[in-house]
């Protein structure tokens, strides 16, 4: 990591350690979204049986819709991995061209995930229908809450880094978001192999 | 946070790792070439060994991280453990003596 140049004296501005201990805090709430995102598993393997009168898992799963959805999340995870990498050889512009494609992917992931949940409350398949769909529309739908709010910090960070420049601390919290987003793939994992995959085969 | 952390070389091996490790599960819940309990298998199995890819890959996890984050993971991995293993087993030892 660069020193940072402090610009005024009077504004000495965040030391490498401060830096350091912000990540370790960052990597701390990660492990906490973690246990919030296990118990919604836990949550969802107890209840997905419990389908009341309401729609089965294999009947609303739609196993090609989730690739799509695999492959934007997945697509848009490597392309923040471009986007750090930029900002790590002091590329202003690259780093921001490739936030701005994973953004494109991160709102396609959403677009999709939308569209899938409008579709199965238009045919009945709502929340309040079974214990299962609640199980499912509080796992999924947290996680499409942090790729939203992922996708507001994204376009924060973009104009971070065009109006501050790629300093030291543009550059931690631009780490920083790069984890969050990392994080939401693996959580995409978990959801993709116990909630659709099983869905579709029991 | 460092050169060694990415590189695009990095980057596109967790990517093709990851696609491979997606669209195995995928073609063996989209074929049903086997039984329901290898398919079963092969999803978990491809679903532990991707996670490892992403955190290796991309979060850059790996034997020079601080043993603060790694105690971390660890104190996290063990409160799921418990809390998932506990609701599981209390929610399902209660559905086997409910029938």
């Amino acid at each position: 990591m660069n020193t940072y140049t402090p610009k005024t004296a009077g504004s000495p501005g965040p030391t490498e350690e401060t830096l350091g201990i912000r990540d370790l805090g960052f990597w701390i709430y990660l492990m906490t979204d973690a246990i919030i995102f296990s118990l919604l598993f836990a949550t969802y393997v107890v209840m997905f049986q419990n389908t009341a009168t309401g729609p089965v898992p294999s009947d609303i799963f739609d196993l090609e819709h989730v690739f799509a959805e695999t492959m934007f999340l997945l697509l848009s995870s490597v392309t923040f991995g471009f986007a750090s990498l930029a900002a790590i050889r002091e590329r202003k512009g690259h780093a921001v061209f490739w936030m701005i494609v994973t953004i494109f992917f991160g709102a396609g992931f959403i677009f999709l995930e939308v569209s899938e949940f409008v579709g199965m409350i238009q045919s009945g398949a709502a929340p309040q229908t079974s214990g299962f769909l609640s199980a499912f529309f509080t796992l999924v739908g947290t996680h499409g809450a942090h790729v939203s709010l992922g996708m507001v910090g994204i376009t924060v960070m973009i104009f971070q880094i065009l109006i501050k420049g790629l300093t030291s601390p543009v550059k931690s919290r631009l780490h920083r978001l790069g984890m969050f987003w990392h994080f939401l793939d693996i959580v995409w994992i978990g959801i993709f192999s116990i909630v659709y995959m099983p869905g579709w085969l029991i | 946070m460092d050169a060694q952390t990415y590189s695009a070389k990095k980057l596109i091996t967790g990517f093709v790792l990851a696609l491979v490790l997606t669209l195995i599960p995928f073609a063996a819940v989209w074929t049903m070439a086997f039984s329901v309990g290898v398919i079963f298998g092969i999803i978990a199995l491809s679903a532990v060994v991707q996670v490892g890819v992403h955190l290796y890959f991309f979060l850059g996890i790996n034997s020079k991280t601080p043993i603060e984050n790694v105690l971390a993971i660890c104190f996290a991995g063990i409160l799921i453990f418990l809390m998932v293993g506990g609701t599981l087993w209390i929610m399902f030892d209660l559905y086997e003596r409910m029938m």
